[in-house]
C-alpha cells in the first residue's frame, strides 16, 4: 500500500508514549526480505519447531481414527440423542468458523481502512482463516447421519429431478461456507504471489526455485500488473468484507431461524459476528505472540499490533457482553414462558455451571485488558487469549446443549453427556490446526513481504 | 513518425535504479521523450509509476462486477426455478417462491462469482502464468522481488533505436544498463 | 470358534456327548422315498418338515452340516437357522420357505364398510392368556403372519387388543425359541420321543398312573378339558395340576367364600354410574374382560353425558394406569385395603365391621353416600391380588347395591377345572419330594422359576424320576429335564379356549409350526392315543361330537372364521351371597431375623412382560410402563415420602428382606405410591429366558413365598446406590417439580387442559380459555385475504386423541411397533435417550407427591400444516403432502437431525446406530413389507400409517364408480388397537366424518397452540368427576 507521508512518519513514531511502532527501527527493503524469507528458506528446522509438529501429527491420528470408527459405526458413538440432536460436532463448527473471522477482518476490513499495521499479520491471519474453515468444514459432513451423501447439499442435476431444500439454513451454510473458503484461498494466493516471486529468486535449490517459480506465475513486478494487483486486492478486501459478516450471520440462521426457544432470536446475527472476531483474535494473539518469539520478529510483530488485537478483543467482548445481556432481557420482555424458562434454566438448570463460566471467561476476565500494563505484557495477552477461546466455545455449548435439552415439552427433555469420541474429534481439528499452521511458516512467507516494504518511508516517491 | 522498422535483435534495454523516486522520474522522462512500449518494474506497487507509464485505468473492476452480477442473478434463478418451476413443493405451508429464503444463495453465488471472476480476471489481463520471460535473462533484474527498481524500454518501440536510447537511458542516471536479449 | 462355543454347550447341556451328534447313515433311497412322497399334493408342504425329522435327514444334516445341525439354539449362529431349512429344502429339490398348514383355513372375508382393514387377509383367531382367551384377528402377508389386531365382531375384544396380544406376533418369529426336541440335551425326534415314552407310561397304566403328574396353565379349552378327561380315565390316580404364577386364588377362594362355590364375576360397566375399586387394575392388559371393560369404562367416560358420566373411585395399593383414571384416589397399602373395605361394607349393611382411619373417613362416608344414591348402577371391582375377604365383601357389597344382574354378573368358571392353585401345586411338591412320583410331564410353564420360592420345586421335581418338559423355550425348567418337546406358538396351532364371557374362540393356525412343534393338544393326545394326530383333527373331532344334529361343516366353517362359537357365552347364573362377615384375615406374617419387618412388601404382575412368560419379547420390555414409564426393568416401586424417610435416592438399590430370603432391587420413588410399602414386579431376573430376557431386572419370586403371595412384609436396607434406569419420559411433573424455586411454572404451556364435570358443564369451552390467538400477519409472506396457502381440497386427514379415554394401557405404541416395523434399541440406548416408537404416552402427574392426579397424553407425530421441522431440512426429505400429511422420505434424508431439533413435540426418531436386525431370517418373514425397513443414519416418524392410507386411497379409486375413501376406511394402527377407542382417524374435509365431528366439540385443542404450527392431530380436554362433597380431595 503506498501511503502519505505523515502517515508513513506516524508508523514509525510513537504517538503516545503507551504506543509502539509498528516497524521496529533499522529496516530496509533487503534487510526486511531477507529476515522473512530465510526465516523459511535457511533458518534450520527447531526441535521446538518438530516437537509442535509431532503433537500435532499426533491428534491428527486421533482424528482420522475417530472419523474412521465414526463412519463405521455411526453419529451414535456421540452423546447426541433425541432431544439433543447437536452436540460438539455443530459447536465446534460454530467455534472453529468464528476463528476464522479474524483473518479475513484483519486482511481485508483493516485493508479498506488503511490500517497498514495489520501488513505484518496479515498473512498469517489469513492462513489461519483457511486452516480454521478447513477444520470447520469438516464437521457439517461429519455430523450427518450418513456423511457419504453429503454431496445431497448441493444443486446438481439428477435423474430424480430432486434439489436442495433453499429455505434451509443449513443449504445457505453450505452456500456461505464454501463461498467463504474459496474466497480466502484466492485472496491468501493472490497476495502470496509477489513474495512466491521474491522466494523464487531467493531460493538456492533448484526444486525449491521450481516450485516456487511455478506458484509465482512469473510475476515480475510489472507496474501495470502492480496497477491491476492492486485494483483486484481492494476489490477482493470489498466484497471479502460483506462475506464475512455474512458468513457468521448464516451460521446464527442455523440458530435463529428455527423455533426452539433459546435460538430464536433476532440479535443473533450481530451477537454471532462479534463474538467470532472476539475469538478470531484471540486466536490471533495465540499464533502471533509464539511466532514472532521464536522467529524474532519482534521488530515486524511488534507490540502496536498485539495491543491493537487486545483493543478489538475489548470491543468485540463488549459486544458479545451486550447480547448476553439482552439475550436473557428479551426472554423476560417477550412474554414468552418458553423463553422465560430458558433463561431460568441457563441460569441455574443442570449446565448452568457452563453458563456461569461462559460469563466469566468471556465477559469479565477480559475487562483486565482496560489495564495498558496488561495489553503490553506478551504472557498476560496470551492467557486471557486461551481464556476467551475456551469461554467462546462455552457460549456455543451453552446456546446448542442448554436450549435443546428442555425445549417445549417437559415430557421429552433430556440430558446431553459427550463421549470420549467427541472430545476426540475435538482434540483432532486443534491438531490438524496446529500442523497446518507449522507448516505453513515453514515453506511460506509468514509475513506478507511486499506490503513490509512499503511501511518503509523508501518506498515513499518524493516529490521534486 | 515511421522508421524503417529494423526485427531488433534484442528485447530492450533495462536500466536498474537504487529508488522509486528515481525510477517513477526516470519512466516520466522516458514518456515525455515519446517512449510507449516500455515498463517499469518494481518490488512493490508504486501508483506513480503505472501514472507514468500513461496506464491509468485497469478493466479489472468491470469484470469482478460482472462476475458478481452474474453469480446473484444465476443463484436467484435457480432456486426459482426450482422450487416454483421444476419442482414445487408445500415445505412447512411456505409459498413456493419463497423469496426472502432464497436472498442469501444469491448473495453468496455474487460474491463468490465476483471474486472467482476478479482473480482470473486479473490473472488473464497481466497475461500470467507467464514462466518465461526475456527479462529474466537480466542478471541484476532477479533483485526486482528485493529492493531494486528498473525501466524497460522494449525494441518493439517504434522510437527504439538501440544508440539513441541507450543515449537517453544514461541520461536518466541508472545504477546500471543493460540489453535485454530474446 | 463356533464350534468351540458349541463344543463347550454341548458338554454343559448332554453328560454324553455322542448323543447329541447322531451317529449311523442315511440310506439314499430313504430320502427317495421321502422325496417321492413329498411329490405328491397338499401333502407336500408338510412333508418336507417330515423330510427334515427323520432320523436319516438328521444323520447327514450332522455329515453335511455339522456345525449348522447342533448350533442350532446357540446365540451366536441364528442365521444358520434358515441356511439350514434352505438346506433341507434344497435336498428335497425345492426352494421355499413359507409354509401353509394342510387344513383348510378360513380367510376372515366379510369386511363391513366402516371397516376395511388395510392389507390383504385377515384370519380370526384368537390368543389364549393365562385360561382366558384373548380374540384376534391375524393379519397374513403371502402366508406370513404379520400383525395382530383385535376382532371387532368378538364380544371379549371389539376390535380393540391389549399389549401381549400386539406383541404375540414377535413371540412366534424370537428366534430364541425352543426349536428342537432333545434327550438330555442332544437332539432327538418326535418319534424318538413317542417311542421313548411308550415303556413308563405303560408302566404307569399299570399302577393307574399313581406315579404321574401333569403340570400346566390353567385350562379353559374344551378340548384340552376333555383331553384331561381322558388323562384322568387312562390313568386314575394320576393328578393334572393347574398353576400359574400370577394366579386367581384370592377371588376363587372369596366366591368360596361368598357362595361356596366358584364362579366368575362379569361387569357391565356401561351401566355403571359409579365404579368403586378395591385394588382392581380393571383396565390394565392382561385383566380377565379388560378389553371390553376398557370400551365400556371410557362410554361412560364421556363428559358430553353429563350428569350420566360415571363417577370412578379407586382405592389402591401400587399406583395403576386404573387408579389414575380416577376422579378419586386414594393411595392405602395393599394390607389396609381389607380395612377400609370391611368399614365400607359395614356402612352398606354387607358385614364387614371395623372402621376407617380417621383419614380416610369423610372419603368412606361420601363415597358410601354416594354408591347408595346410586343403588343398581353402582359396582365395586376388587383386585385380583387382594385377600379373599375383600373379594367375599365385595360381592356382599354388590348384592347389598342391586348391582347383580345390572352391572355385575355371575357364571360358571371360565376356567373348566377350577382349583387352588397354590395348594395343588403344594401337594404336587410334596409328592415329588416323598418320592411318589414317576414320570412328571410340565405342559408350559416354568415352575422352577416362577413357583413359590418356600417350595423349592426344582429339588422336589429333581426326584423324579422320569421329567418331561413341554414348551416353547428351553428355559429355567429345561435345564431339569430329561426330555424336551418344543411346542408351538398359538399362530401355529389349532386349539380353543374361553374368553372371559365364556364365549369359546377358536385358534387357527397360520403357519404351519416354523420348528416343527406339537401343539399341546397333540402332545397330550400322545399320552392318551396315538401320536401322530394332528391337532386340526383333534380340536375338531371334539367339536363335532358335542354337536347334536345340525349341519357340522357350516358351523365349524362359520365358527373359524369368524373365531368364535356364536352363543357360546355363559348365561347369568343366580347365586347369592352368604350372609355373615369372613373373620378378618391376619396381616401379613411378621418375621424376619433380626428385627421386625418395618415394610410391606407388594408383589404385582409387570404390566408389560406379565408374569416373565413374556420376558423375551423386547417390544414389551421396551415399552415404557404405563405408570412409571420405565422400560427394561423391574424397579422397586416407593413412594417419594418414604424413600425421604429412609434416606433413599432413585437408583438406590436395597436388599429386600422377606423371612430371610433376600434379593437386590433398584428403587424408583412413585408418585402416589402408599407410604411405608414398596411394590416388587415379577418376572424379571431370568437366567435362561432368552438374549432378550436374560440379565434384565431382578427376581422377585426368590422372595415370594406360597403364604404371602401378593402381600408380604419385610426389611429394606440400603447396599448400593447408582442404578441407572431407562425412563423414556424426561419430566412427569406438570405443577411441582425438582425445578429450581421461581422457575417458569410449567403448567402455564397448558399441555394439559383439564376442568371438572361441573366446570365442564358450565363453561364447555374451557380448554381454550388461556389461549392467545396467533396473529395471521405474522408472517413474512403475504398470505391472500387471509386465505390459507395451500387448501387441501381432496383428502385431509386428522386425527384426534380423547385424553378422557385414554386409560394409558399403551397398546397403541406396541401396535405402531409392530406395523412400522420399529426397531428396538435396548436398555443402554434408551438411557441415552435414543428410544424409536413413534408413539409415546406422556404421563404427567399434578398435585404433590403424595397423591397426585395423573394424565395420559399419547404423542404421534402432530402433523402440523407449518412443519417447523420441512422447514429446515437441508434436503427435502421430509415434505407435505397433497393431503396434509407431514411425509417422511427414508431415502432423501442424510440425518443431520435438524428436523427433530425443531420439532417442537421431539416425537421424531433418528437411528442413531444400525439397529434394524437385517440378518436374522425370523425377523425378515414378521417385518410388514408395505413399510420400508429404515437403516442407520436416518430419521423417521409417525406417518399416521400412511401405508393404510394408501391402501384405502387406492381402493377408493379402483371402486366402480370411483369413489372417496369413505369415513372408518382408512384406520391406523394405534388406533385399531386402542382398546378404550380413544383415538379417532379421519378425512377433515368429509364434515360427517367422526374426526371431523370431535374437533367441532368444544373439547378439542392442539397442543403448543400459540407456535402457530396447526397440528393435525388434536387432543380432547380431560373433564373429570369428582364427588362435589369431596372438592378438597385432588381429582
Amino acid at each position: 500500500m503506498s501511503q502519505g507521508p505523515e502517515e508513513k512518519t506516524a508508523l514509525l513514531e510513537t504517538p503516545w508514549p503507551d504506543e509502539p511502532p509498528v516497524l521496529g527501527p533499522g529496516q530496509s527493503f533487503g534487510s526486511m526480505t531477507d529476515q522473512i524469507s530465510d526465516a523459511v528458506l535457511t533458518r534450520p528446522i527447531g526441535l521446538g519447531w518438530l516437537g509442535g509438529l509431532a503433537i500435532g501429527m499426533a491428534l491428527l491420528a486421533l482424528l482420522g481414527a475417530a472419523v474412521t470408527y465414526l463412519f463405521l459405526v455411526g453419529v451414535g458413538i456421540w452423546g447426541i440423542e433425541i432431544p439433543v440432536g447437536w452436540g460438539f460436532a455443530i459447536i465446534n463448527f460454530v467455534w472453529w468458523i468464528g476463528i476464522g473471522h479474524a483473518g479475513t477482518l484483519i486482511s481485508a476490513i483493516l485493508l479498506l481502512l488503511k490500517q497498514s499495521w495489520r501488513n505484518s499479520i496479515n498473512r498469517f491471519a489469513e492462513a489461519m482463516t483457511l486452516f480454521a474453515v478447513a477444520c470447520a468444514g469438516m464437521f457439517p459432513v461429519l455430523h450427518m447421519g450418513r456423511p457419504w451423501l453429503a454431496y445431497w447439499m448441493f444443486p446438481y442435476p439428477n435423474s430424480m429431478a430432486i434439489w436442495p431444500q433453499f429455505r434451509s439454513p443449513l443449504i445457505w451454510d453450505v452456500f456461505a461456507v464454501s463461498t467463504y473458503a474459496t474466497i480466502s484461498a484466492v485472496f491468501w494466493y493472490v497476495g502470496l504471489v509477489p513474495d512466491l516471486a521474491t522466494m523464487r529468486e531467493k531460493a538456492t535449490h533448484p526444486y525449491t526455485r521450481m516450485v516456487y517459480g511455478l506458484l509465482a506465475m512469473g510475476w515480475r513486478g510489472s507496474a501495470r500488473h502492480w496497477k491491476r494487483y492492486e485494483a483486484l486486492y481492494i476489490l477482493l478486501a470489498g466484497i471479502a468484507t460483506p462475506l464475512v459478516l455474512s458468513v457468521h450471520t448464516v451460521v446464527s440462521f442455523d440458530f435463529a431461524i428455527s423455533i426452539v426457544p433459546g435460538w430464536h432470536t433476532t440479535i443473533f446475527p450481530p451477537y454471532f459476528v462479534a463474538g467470532a472476531i472476539y475469538s478470531g483474535f484471540a486466536m490471533v494473539l495465540v499464533l502471533a505472540i509464539p511466532i514472532r518469539h521464536f522467529y524474532g520478529l519482534q521488530n515486524m510483530i511488534t507490540m502496536r499490533h498485539l495491543q491493537n488485537s487486545a483493543k478489538v478483543m475489548l470491543a468485540t467482548g463488549l459486544i458479545v457482553g451486550y447480547g448476553y445481556f439482552f439475550e436473557a432481557f428479551i426472554a423476560f420482555y417477550s412474554g414468552s414462558t418458553y423463553e422465560r424458562f430458558m433463561m431460568q434454566n441457563r441460569w441455574f438448570g443442570p449446565y448452568a455451571v457452563f453458563y456461569w463460566s461462559l460469563i466469566l471467561f468471556n465477559l469479565v476476565i477480559p475487562q483486565v485488558l482496560w489495564v495498558p500494563k496488561i495489553r503490553a505484557n506478551t504472557a498476560w495477552l496470551f492467557l486471557i487469549s486461551l481464556v476467551i477461546l475456551v469461554g467462546m466455545w462455552l457460549e456455543r455449548f451453552i446456546i446448542i446443549i442448554t436450549s435443546l435439552s428442555r425445549d417445549f415439552l417437559p415430557s421429552s427433555w433430556g440430558h446431553y453427556v459427550p463421549t470420549r469420541w467427541d472430545y476426540a474429534v475435538l482434540a483432532g481439528t486443534l491438531g490438524f490446526f496446529t500442523a497446518a499452521m507449522l507448516i505453513f511458516i515453514r515453506i511460506m512467507p509468514a509475513i506478507s513481504i511486499f506490503e513490509m516494504r512499503t511501511l518503509l518511508p523508501e518506498s515513499e516517491v518524493k516529490a521534486k | 513518425m515511421s522508421h524503417p522498422a529494423l526485427s531488433p535483435a534484442i528485447y530492450g534495454l533495462i536500466a536498474e535504479f537504487d529508488t522509486s523516486t528515481e525510477l517513477v522520474e526516470a519512466t516520466r522522462a522516458a514518456y515525455a521523450a515519446g517512449y510507449r512500449k516500455m515498463d517499469a518494474y518494481s518490488p512493490f506497487p508504486i501508483e506513480e509509476a503505472s501514472d507514468a507509464l500513461g496506464f491509468h485505468k485497469s478493466r479489472v473492476p468491470l469484470v469482478v462486477l460482472m462476475g458478481g452480477l452474474l453469480g446473484g442473478l444465476s443463484g436467484f434463478a435457480l432456486q426459482y426455478w426450482i422450487n416454483v418451476i421444476a419442482y414445487p413443493l408445500n415445505i412447512g405451508g411456505k409459498p413456493y417462491d419463497s423469496w426472502p429464503a432464497f436472498i442469501v444463495p444469491s448473495f453468496e453465488m455474487t460474491i463468490l462469482f465476483a471474486g472467482l471472476s476478479g482473480v482470473f480476471g486479473m490473472f488473464a489481463l497481466n497475461g500470467l502464468p507467464m514462466p518465461y520471460h526475456p527479462l529474466f535473462h537480466v542478471e541484476q533484474f532477479s533483485r526486482v522481488t528485493r529492493d531494486k527498481f528498473f525501466l524497460c524500454v522494449e525494441a518493439a518501440d517504434p522510437k527504439f533505436d538501440i544508440v539513441d536510447t541507450q543515449r537517453f537511458m544514461e541520461s536518466l542516471k541508472p545504477v546500471s544498463i543493460a540489453e535485454v536479449p530474446h | 470358534m463356533i464350534f468351540d462355543n458349541l463344543t463347550r454347550r454341548m458338554e454343559k447341556e448332554s453328560p454324553n456327548k455322542s448323543e447329541a451328534i447322531c451317529p449311523g447313515k442315511l440310506e439314499l433311497a430313504e430320502v427317495k422315498e421321502k422325496l417321492a412322497l413329498a411329490k405328491s399334493g397338499p401333502q407336500y408342504w408338510r412333508s418336507l418338515e417330515e423330510l427334515a425329522q427323520t432320523d436319516g435327514f438328521y444323520e447327514m444334516m450332522h455329515r453335511e452340516f455339522p456345525r449348522q445341525a447342533s448350533v442350532w439354539p446357540e446365540a451366536s449362529s441364528r442365521r444358520d437357522f434358515l441356511k439350514l431349512m434352505s438346506a433341507s429344502l434344497a435336498l428335497a429339490g425345492l426352494s421355499a420357505c413359507v409354509k401353509q398348514p394342510v387344513e383348510p383355513i378360513v380367510p376372515y372375508v366379510r369386511q363391513p364398510d366402516e371397516m376395511v382393514l388395510g392389507k390383504p387377509l385377515f384370519f380370526a383367531s384368537a390368543m389364549p392368556f393365562g385360561a382366558y382367551a384373548t380374540p384376534v384377528l391375524v393379519e397374513s402377508h403371502e402366508g406370513r403372519p404379520t400383525k395382530i389386531e383385535g376382532n371387532p365382531d368378538h364380544p371379549a375384544s371389539l376390535g380393540g387388543s391389549d399389549v401381549f396380544a400386539q406383541a404375540s406376533i414377535l413371540d412366534m418369529y424370537d428366534p430364541d425359541r425352543s426349536q428342537t426336541i432333545t434327550y438330555r440335551g442332544g437332539l432327538s425326534t418326535w418319534s424318538e420321543f413317542a417311542a421313548a415314552i411308550k415303556g413308563p407310561l405303560n408302566s404307569q397304566r399299570a399302577m393307574n398312573g399313581n406315579g404321574l403328574r401333569i403340570l400346566s396353565r390353567p385350562v379353559s379349552s374344551p378340548t384340552m378339558a376333555s383331553l384331561m378327561d381322558a388323562v384322568q380315565a387312562t390313568y386314575p390316580e394320576s393328578k393334572w395340576v393347574q398353576y400359574e404364577p400370577v394366579n386367581r386364588d384370592n377371588v376363587r377362594a372369596g366366591s368360596q367364600l361368598a357362595f361356596g362355590q366358584f364362579v366368575e364375576t362379569r361387569y357391565n360397566l356401561d351401566k355403571a354410574d359409579i365404579i368403586l375399586s378395591l385394588d382392581g387394575d380393571f383396565l390394565s392388559s392382561g385383566f380377565p374382560g379388560f378389553l371390553s371393560y376398557a370400551r365400556s369404562f371410557a362410554a361412560r367416560r364421556n363428559p358430553d353425558l353429563k350428569e350420566k358420566m360415571s363417577r370412578f373411585y379407586s382405592i389402591e395399593s401400587t399406583p395403576t394406569n386404573t387408579g389414575g383414571k380416577a376422579d378419586h384416589h386414594l393411595p392405602v397399602r395393599a394390607s389396609e385395603v381389607e380395612q377400609l373395605t370391611r368399614a365400607i361394607a359395614a356402612s352398606l349393611g354387607a358385614g364387614g365391621g371395623e372402621t376407617a382411619k380417621p383419614e380416610h373417613q369423610k372419603v368412606v362416608a361420601a363415597l358410601v353416600k354416594d354408591l347408595q344414591a346410586h343403588k343398581g348402577a353402582a359396582v365395586v371391582i376388587p383386585g385380583d391380588n387382594q385377600t379373599p375377604a375383600v373379594h367375599a365383601l365385595a360381592h356382599a357389597m354388590n348384592q347389598a347395591l342391586g348391582a347383580v344382574g345390572n352391572t355385575v354378573i355371575y357364571t360358571d368358571t371360565v376356567e373348566a377345572k377350577p382349583t387352588m392353585q397354590v395348594a395343588a401345586m403344594q401337594e404336587l411338591v410334596a409328592d415329588m419330594t416323598a418320592g411318589k412320583v414317576d414320570l412328571l410331564i410340565i405342559l408350559g410353564g416354568n415352575p422352577v422359576y416362577e413357583a413359590p420360592a418356600d417350595f423349592e420345586f426344582a429339588k422336589a421335581m429333581d426326584k423324579v424320576l422320569l421329567r418331561v418338559q413341554y414348551g416353547l423355550y428351553k428355559d429355567e425348567t429345561y435345564d431339569h429335564v430329561h426330555w424336551h418337546v418344543n411346542g408351538t406358538h398359538y399362530l401355529e396351532q389349532w386349539g380353543d379356549s374361553r374368553a372371559f364371557d365364556g364365549t369359546v374362540s377358536l385358534t387357527q393356525p397360520l403357519v404351519a409350526p416354523l420348528y416343527d412343534g406339537k401343539s399341546p393338544y397333540e402332545f397330550i393326545f400322545s399320552l392318551v392315543g396315538s401320536s401322530e394326530v394332528a391337532g386340526y383333527t383333534i380340536v375338531r373331532d371334539y367339536w363335532q361330537g358335542t354337536m347334536t344334529g345340525g349341519d357340522f361343516d357350516a358351523a365349524w366353517r362359520k365358527a373359524v372364521h369368524d373365531g368364535f362359537f356364536a352363543k357360546t357365552a355363559f348365561p347369568a347364573k343366580s347365586v347369592s351371597a352368604r350372609g355373615g362377615i369372613p373373620a378378618p384375615t391376619p396381616a401379613p406374617t411378621a418375621g424376619g431375623k433380626g428385627g421386625a419387618p418395618d415394610m410391606e412388601v407388594i408383589f404385582r404382575r409387570d404390566a408389560m412382560i406379565y408374569d416373565g412368560s413374556r420376558a423375551n419379547n423386547a417390544w414389551l420390555q421396551e415399552t415404557p410402563k404405563p405408570v412409571s414409564n420405565l422400560c427394561w426393568d423391574n424397579a422397586v416401586l416407593i413412594s417419594p415420602t418414604t424413600a425421604k424417610k429412609r434416606g433413599l435416592a432413585t437408583g438406590d438399590v436395597i436388599e429386600i428382606d422377606v423371612n430371610g430370603r433376600k434379593v437386590n432391587g433398584p428403587i424408583w420413588p412413585q408418585p402416589g405410591h402408599p407410604n411405608d410399602a414398596i411394590t416388587v414386579f415379577l418376572g424379571y431376573g431370568r437366567t435362561k429366558g432368552g438374549r432378550v430376557a436374560d440379565g434384565v431386572g431382578f427376581d422377585a419370586y426368590q422372595i415370594r413365598t406360597s403364604d404371602a403371595q401378593w402381600t408380604a412384609s419385610g426389611k429394606i436396607t440400603r447396599v448400593g446406590s447408582g442404578y441407572g434406569f431407562a425412563d423414556p419420559q424426561g419430566f412427569q411433573y406438570i405443577d411441582y417439580s425438582d425445578l429450581p424455586k421461581g422457575t417458569e411454572p410449567l403448567k402455564n404451556r397448558h399441555i394439559i387442559r383439564k376442568a371438572t364435570l361441573e366446570d365442564f358443564i358450565k363453561n364447555p369451552n374451557f380448554a381454550h380459555e388461556q389461549e392467545e390467538p396467533v396473529p395471521p400477519e405474522l408472517t413474512l409472506y403475504t398470505t391472500t385475504s387471509g386465505e390459507p396457502l395451500y387448501r387441501y381440497t381432496e383428502l385431509k386427514w386428522g386425527m384426534t386423541i380423547d385424553m378422557n379415554s385414554c386409560i394409558g394401557c399403551k397398546t397403541c405404541i406396541v401396535a405402531c411397533q409392530a406395523e412400522n416395523n420399529i426397531p428396538v434399541v435396548g436398555k443402554e440406548q434408551t438411557m441415552r435417550g435414543r428410544q424409536m416408537q413413534w408413539l409415546r404416552v406422556d404421563v404427567y402427574y399434578e398435585g404433590g407427591t403424595e397423591n397426585p392426579a395423573m394424565f395420559y397424553q399419547p404423542v404421534p407425530c402432530q402433523q402440523c400444516e407449518n412443519a417447523p421441522c420441512e422447514v429446515v431440512c437441508p434436503v427435502g426429505a421430509t415434505v407435505h403432502s397433497t393431503e396434509g400429511l407431514n411425509d417422511m422420505v427414508y431415502n432423501r434424508c442424510v440425518g443431520t437431525r435438524y428436523c427433530s431439533n425443531n420439532c417442537p413435540y421431539k416425537v421424531r426418531r433418528f437411528n442413531f446406530l444400525l439397529w434394524q436386525d437385517w440378518t436374522t431370517p425370523q425377523y425378515k418373514m414378521m417385518r410388514n413389507p408395505e413399510v420400508s425397513i429404515r437403516s442407520r443414519g436416518v430419521m423417521e416418524k409417525c406417518t399416521y400409517c400412511i401405508q393404510r392410507i394408501t391402501q384405502g386411497r387406492l381402493a377408493a379409486e379402483k371402486a366402480t364408480p370411483p369413489r372417496s375413501v369413505t369415513d372408518g376406511e382408512v384406520v391406523t394402527a394405534c388406533q385399531q388397537a386402542c382398546p378404550a377407542g380413544a383415538i379417532v382417524f379421519g378425512n377433515l374435509n368429509d364434515k360427517e366424518s367422526r374426526v371431523s365431528r370431535i374437533k367441532a366439540q368444544p373439547r378439542n385443542y392442539s397442543l403448543l397452540e400459540d407456535l402457530n404450527t396447526r397440528p393435525r392431530t388434536t387432543y380432547l380436554a380431560v373433564v373429570r368427576n369428582p364427588n362435589p362433597e369431596l372438592e378438597s380431595e385432588p381429582s
